[in-house]
């Protein structure tokens, strides 16, 4: 019969724990309600400038817009990769899923890059900043410290930063690895291809735009959209990143709280069934004890 | 006419108005009721908003578009700040 001071202490540890879970999950209840409130702000700023940029570049043709993001013939094919993690831990396997892919994508996809020394990464989030770092990557920056006042500017001086690489003909490539966020349990892996970009948006179903004026003129605006989007397209992501990881930290500790749930009771019955044991055993002593002096 | 001016993080300001003049690339302009259809890319500057009481609101952007269609105006800034 397991003993009664070691069931006791192991269920009080259970306890708080579950404590800990339960608050956790509240927290990031509260947090994923924020972080949603957030797409949805952007929605009507990016679906209203992918509706006129659409509208105009339906217009035009790929080769009249001056895009200095559009794919090139001839590059040096270096590669940037964007990993997006989260900071904190306990979020089921938000971040695993991510390194995982990560580190297929290194290994089979761009394998000969890495051989080359050709790839590079940058970490958005500790934990793939901590994980890449031991397996030796090349992470040329980490912007970790973006979680703390997700806003549009700093997002946007990051996506700057990107655009730049891309501009001088550093990286010929730069991809974004992330989750994106399909509702509070499921998150979409995603690996998307940051730049180069197309301009041919497609569907082109342009409401006929003929009778606008257009300043200063189409192409130009056209092309002065795109690196907007492109901001726009970076903030997105790590919104939803952000969204998914509070959806995912909130699945997470639902599940550690049942799980401590049923832990508790199970112990509960365990503890149970030993106090009687031990009164039952004491209880006979007496009687036994008491029936030697009788006899 | 109504204005909804929005930037990625929120929605800054929507209303009727009776003017609105902007920061345009080709230089400022002002939008009055029955305006044409135009969309224009605009410069770092001041947006002017006279409201229904012809009381004046400003707002300082970084840059940004606008539309104006059918006395609908979206202007989309990159940021915004009051006064």
């Amino acid at each position: 019969m397991a003993n009664l001071k070691a069931i006791r202490v192991r269920l009080s540890s259970v306890k708080s724990t579950r404590q800990i879970t339960s608050a956790m999950k509240m927290v990031a209840a509260a947090k994923l309600r924020k972080a949603q409130d957030a797409i949805v702000q952007l929605r009507p700023y990016a679906d209203k400038l992918n509706e006129i940029q659409a509208g105009l570049s339906a217009a035009l043709r790929d080769t009249e817009i001056e895009n200095i993001f559009a794919e090139r013939k001839k590059g040096n094919g270096k590669v940037l990769l964007v990993v997006v993690t989260s900071n904190k831990g306990l979020c089921g396997a938000f971040n695993a899923n991510v390194l995982r892919e990560t580190r297929r994508i290194m290994s089979e996809k761009y394998g000969d890059l890495v051989k080359r020394g050709d790839l590079a990464v940058i970490t958005v989030g500790k934990k793939a900043n901590d994980s890449l770092r031991k397996l030796k990557c090349n992470i040329i920056a980490d912007h970790s410290d973006l979680y703390s006042g997700l806003t549009f500017e700093r997002v946007a001086s990051l996506a700057d930063r990107l655009m730049q690489f891309y501009v001088t003909k550093e990286y010929d490539r730069i991809e974004i690895v992330y989750n994106q966020f399909r509702n509070a349990a499921v998150q979409n892996l995603t690996d998307e291809v940051y730049l180069p970009v197309s301009m041919n948006v497609s569907g082109g179903t342009a409401a006929a735009p003929a009778d606008y004026i257009y300043e200063p003129d189409q192409v130009s605006i056209v092309s002065e959209l795109i690196p907007k989007t492109l901001r726009i397209k970076l903030y997105r992501a790590l919104l939803d990143s952000f969204a998914a990881e509070h959806g995912a930290r909130m699945t997470a500790m639902h599940q550690a709280t049942d799980n401590a749930t049923d832990l508790i009771r199970e112990l509960t019955l365990q503890y149970n069934k030993a106090r009687q044991a031990s009164i039952t055993n004491q209880l006979l002593e007496v009687v036994s004890g008491a029936e030697a002096l009788n006899g | 006419m109504k204005i909804e001016i929005i930037t990625p993080d929120r929605n800054i300001y929507s209303g009727e108005v009776h003017s609105v003049r902007v920061p345009g690339r080709k230089g400022s302009f002002q939008v009055l009721k029955d305006h044409a259809p135009i969309i224009s890319t605009l410069d770092a500057g001041p947006v002017i908003i006279a409201d229904e009481q012809d009381a004046e609101i400003r707002f300082e952007i970084t840059g940004g578009v606008i539309e104006v269609k059918k006395n609908r105006i979206i202007l989309l800034a990159d940021s915004a700040v009051q006064g």
